[in-house]
């Protein structure tokens, strides 16, 4: 079954066609790879699905339902969560706030809650807490849980970003080159805890461009360039297709070794 | 009925002189803001002080109104260099949130104000009789002042030099670069430092001379006579577009006309509310300004 | 004992209280700021607060309590009104944007004179407020905020402050939250403007202008952003600082203006900043 649906997706910026009649699937339950070189548009792609950006024209559907027009908090109310390129954790805050934060959306108390600080309040807050330490300790941060987040290096960010993410419990889980910046022991950590994560039910949506990455880990994958999807399919197939193998050739050499 | 003609084209001499002291003010604004990406609320200060020292020019040194104006300029824009120097640059190299500077622009313009009422006391002072140019021409059968003429033709002629200096030398290029994106900038070898201590000299000379404009314009010199102007330099470098040099002075130019037509046709009380009611009106309908696109500095 | 206590109240008991509504001022400019606004208008909305009170106090007999309440609804019912396309806008273009609101305001209130006595002001609003009203108010306001800062709406407004896109894509609503604190702050505005209105006796356009803007801007940045002792500190000091300086007369200001200019520069976390306190106590951060 398809989570999510991009149909005959486009997107102008003025004269600038950045995506043109995109169309791909994203099965439930798999780990889908959107690759292509820079510049390709994949990130336009995120910021589309995640209603940052509307689409010019074109459909997009998850779970069935159109999300385009909705706002980005509604969308990841319906299920759809992210990490950023740029990583984007909440500097000033400890990483347990950061990931409560992701909690906003399911936390069920409202204003006479808070105000009157009734039980409910207090057994929610509760709950959060001990649910955001358990993300925190599957990401092995747990002991960290009381910094504040500025303090923490890279990769220990990137991996709160993840903890965040889920703490908004998606369906889909849009990861934006995850793998920036890592060395090959980081990737091979972070392939194994995106599988990790894949057989907890989530469905995972990357973009990348490290082809060696992605073919060792997706189990569909669509390529755009230049704003078009030139291929799809599985991992064998999308890596002997010609076009794919010309649009790489044309930029490094030695992102198609794999 | 249709308003006489020839008193609407009174006015328009009127509106000139007006709209292009409030053009040449926001411009200084509009240049700090675009150059620094600072919001420089002691721009108004910095022009009161600038009519205050030209005063002195005259009544204490007795020069002339060109030497009074050229006062003006030096101690506004050694001013707005010393504002850079002491308080602009240590808040940069913190890299400090752009609404801090801002605040401490507000500090500085609390601080010089009231130092003006502590030294020269709050009533109005006007500029000594004999420095004004008292004549009256008569072009295309219409009676216009010397003094206005030369308000029209010092402003444009400074605006016109500034336009040059932007689009056509080395250093308006150079600004430029600093405008897109200070970082970048510097590793092209551009002086961003220098340039910031430049640009906020001839910026705050620019708002001093203007200063001293307004003051004749309207005779009367106040410490607090640069807060209002201040007020309609920020509606204007908003409605033009902010950052944006041709934008601020069509901008002035518009509010110098609507004002002085709406004090003709509609009563001087809402004057001052005519600026702020067409900043209104534009943000809600274009956030980018009537001329500007509003772009977001690239770090 | 109670003689010089009653003296010192005599003299001193209009100080007293605007130290508190000074503080509810500046609580308000802090809730903004906290969901990372810089929005100016709250001088206006004290004036909108302070004419609305005193409005039906005068014109409509209203009793004390509805006044204040009507102090509080009017500048609510303005914010919320202007507060869709102004809101758009962030930083710069959102503090330049409400700084001008102030000053349409202010105009409004010259031109509408049959109504709001115009440049002259109102006089003779009866002197209602008590000490127990502000202190009340203050409690009160203290209380909520604190409550609030410490829920999913304190969070959400800290996560808008420091990334309003990725506050968005965690769930958050952030409209709708810059537009609770824009409205809260507007109410706090409100009811401090009614509650002074009721202490000094008489109010005129120009008090809610400008420099009352920048006034309660000082005071929060002062004492700092990051508790509400901060903005409460901040009102206290500068509440009080005029009347040490009294004897500089006018360039009491340059005092003022100085003191601004040095806080941001050397103090850029303000006064009542935990971290420093606990850096000095030797406790650092486990």
């Amino acid at each position: 079954m398809s989570l999510l649906q991009l149909q005959s997706v486009s997107r102008h910026f003025g004269g600038l066609k950045v995506l043109q009649d995109v169309s791909f699937d994203v099965p439930a339950g798999g780990i889908f790879g959107l690759i292509g070189p820079n510049g390709a548009g994949k990130t336009t792609v995120v910021n589309l699905v995640t209603g940052l950006l509307p689409p010019t024209s074109g459909d997009i559907r998850f779970n069935g339902e159109s999300v385009v027009g909705r706002k980005p908090h509604q969308i990841t109310a319906r299920g759809i969560a992210r990490t950023f390129q740029n990583i984007r954790v909440f500097k000033e805050m400890t990483l347990l706030e950061n990931v409560i934060v992701g909690m906003h959306g399911r936390l069920g108390y409202g204003p006479v809650g808070w105000l009157l600080r009734l039980p409910s309040f207090g057994a929610a807050e509760r709950a959060a807490r001990e649910r955001a330490r358990e993300l925190l300790s599957w990401m092995k941060l747990d002991h960290k849980a009381d910094d504040i987040a500025d303090k923490l290096s890279y990769g220990e960010q990137r991996k709160l970003e993840l903890a965040r993410a889920l703490a908004t419990e998606p369906r889909l889980l849009l990861l934006d080159e995850p793998v920036a910046g890592m060395n090959s022991v980081e990737k091979t950590e972070l392939m194994a805890e995106i599988r990790n994560i894949r057989a907890r039910g989530y469905t995972v949506f990357m973009i990348e461009h490290d082809m060696r990455f992605v073919m060792g880990l997706c189990d569909h994958i669509a390529v755009l360039n230049f704003g078009r999807i030139i291929a799809q399919g599985g991992p064998d197939e999308v890596r002997k297709d010609p076009q794919v193998i010309e649009a790489y050739l044309g930029r490094d050499d030695d992102e198609v070794a794999a | 009925m249709f308003p006489d003609l020839t008193v609407l084209e009174q006015q328009l001499f009127n509106a000139l002189s007006l709209g292009s002291v409030y053009a040449l003010f926001a411009l200084g604004f509009t240049l700090v803001f675009g150059v620094l990406g600072v919001v420089n609320l002691s721009h108004g200060a910095v022009f009161m002080v600038g009519a205050y020292a030209a005063l002195q020019a005259v009544t204490k040194l007795h020069l002339p109104l060109a030497g009074a104006l050229a006062v003006a300029f030096l101690a506004s824009g050694l001013l707005g260099l010393l504002i850079d120097v002491l308080v602009l640059r240590p808040l940069r190299a913190r890299n400090a949130p752009h609404l801090i500077p801002m605040i401490a622009t507000i500090g500085l313009a609390i601080a010089l104000n009231s130092l003006a009422q502590g030294i020269f006391g709050a009533e109005n002072l006007r500029f000594p009789a004999e420095v004004l140019p008292q004549e009256t021409l008569h072009v295309a059968g219409l009676h216009v002042t010397v003094l206005e003429l030369g308000i029209i033709a010092l402003s444009f002629g400074l605006m016109a030099v500034l336009l040059v200096v932007l689009r056509g030398t080395q250093l308006g290029r150079a600004l430029r670069a600093i405008a897109e994106s200070p970082k970048a900038a510097a590793l092209l070898g551009i002086n961003v430092g220098g340039l910031f201590m430049l640009t906020s000299f001839f910026a705050a000379g620019l708002g001093g001379v203007a200063g001293v404009l307004i003051g004749l314009y309207s005779n009367a010199l106040f410490p607090l006579m640069g807060q209002p102007i201040l007020h309609k330099g920020i509606a204007v470098i908003i409605l033009g577009g902010m950052g944006d040099i041709r934008g601020a002075m069509l901008a002035g130019l518009f509010l110098g006309f609507a004002e002085v037509l709406s004090v003709a046709y509609i009563g001087s009380t809402m004057r001052d509310a005519v600026a702020f009611g067409l900043l209104f009106a534009v943000l809600l309908l274009r956030p980018k300004g009537l001329f500007g696109t509003v772009n977001e500095r690239k770090v | 004992m109670m003689e010089s206590f009653d003296s010192f109240w005599a003299v001193y008991s209009n100080l007293v209280l605007t130290l508190g509504t000074n503080s509810l001022l500046a609580l308000s400019i802090y809730l903004t700021l906290s969901c990372g606004m810089l929005a100016m208008a709250n001088a206006a909305f004290m004036g909108i607060g302070a004419y609305a009170a005193s409005l039906l106090t005068m014109n409509a007999g209203a009793p004390f309590p509805v006044a204040l309440a009507g102090g509080m609804a009017a500048p609510a019912v303005v914010a919320l009104l202007m507060g869709g396309p102004t809101l758009r806008l962030s930083g710069v273009y959102l503090a330049m944007a409400t700084l001008a609101f102030g000053e349409v305001v202010r105009i409004f209130v010259l031109n509408t004179e049959s109504w709001t006595g115009g440049a002259l002001g109102l006089n003779g609003i009866p002197p209602n407020t008590q000490w127990w009203h502000v202190a009340l108010a203050l409690a009160l306001a203290c209380a909520v905020l604190a409550l609030m800062r410490r829920s999913k709406v304190g969070r959400a407004f800290e996560a808008i402050k420091l990334d309003d896109t990725a506050a968005g894509l965690m769930g958050i609503d952030v409209n709708a939250h810059k537009m609770l604190a824009f409205v809260m702050g507007a109410m706090l505005a409100g009811l401090a403007g009614a509650l002074n209105a009721h202490l000094t006796f008489f109010i005129g356009p120009n008090e809610y202008g400008f420099d009352r803007g920048v006034e309660i801007l000082t005071m929060t940045i002062l004492g700092g952003i990051n508790g509400l002792m901060g903005p409460i500190s901040g009102a206290v000091i500068l509440t009080l600082l005029p009347e040490l300086l009294r004897s500089l007369a006018d360039f009491r200001n340059v005092v003022n203006g100085l003191i601004l200019v040095l806080i941001v520069l050397f103090l850029p976390r303000g006064l009542w900043d935990p971290a420093r306190v606990r850096a000095l106590l030797g406790r650092g951060r486990g």
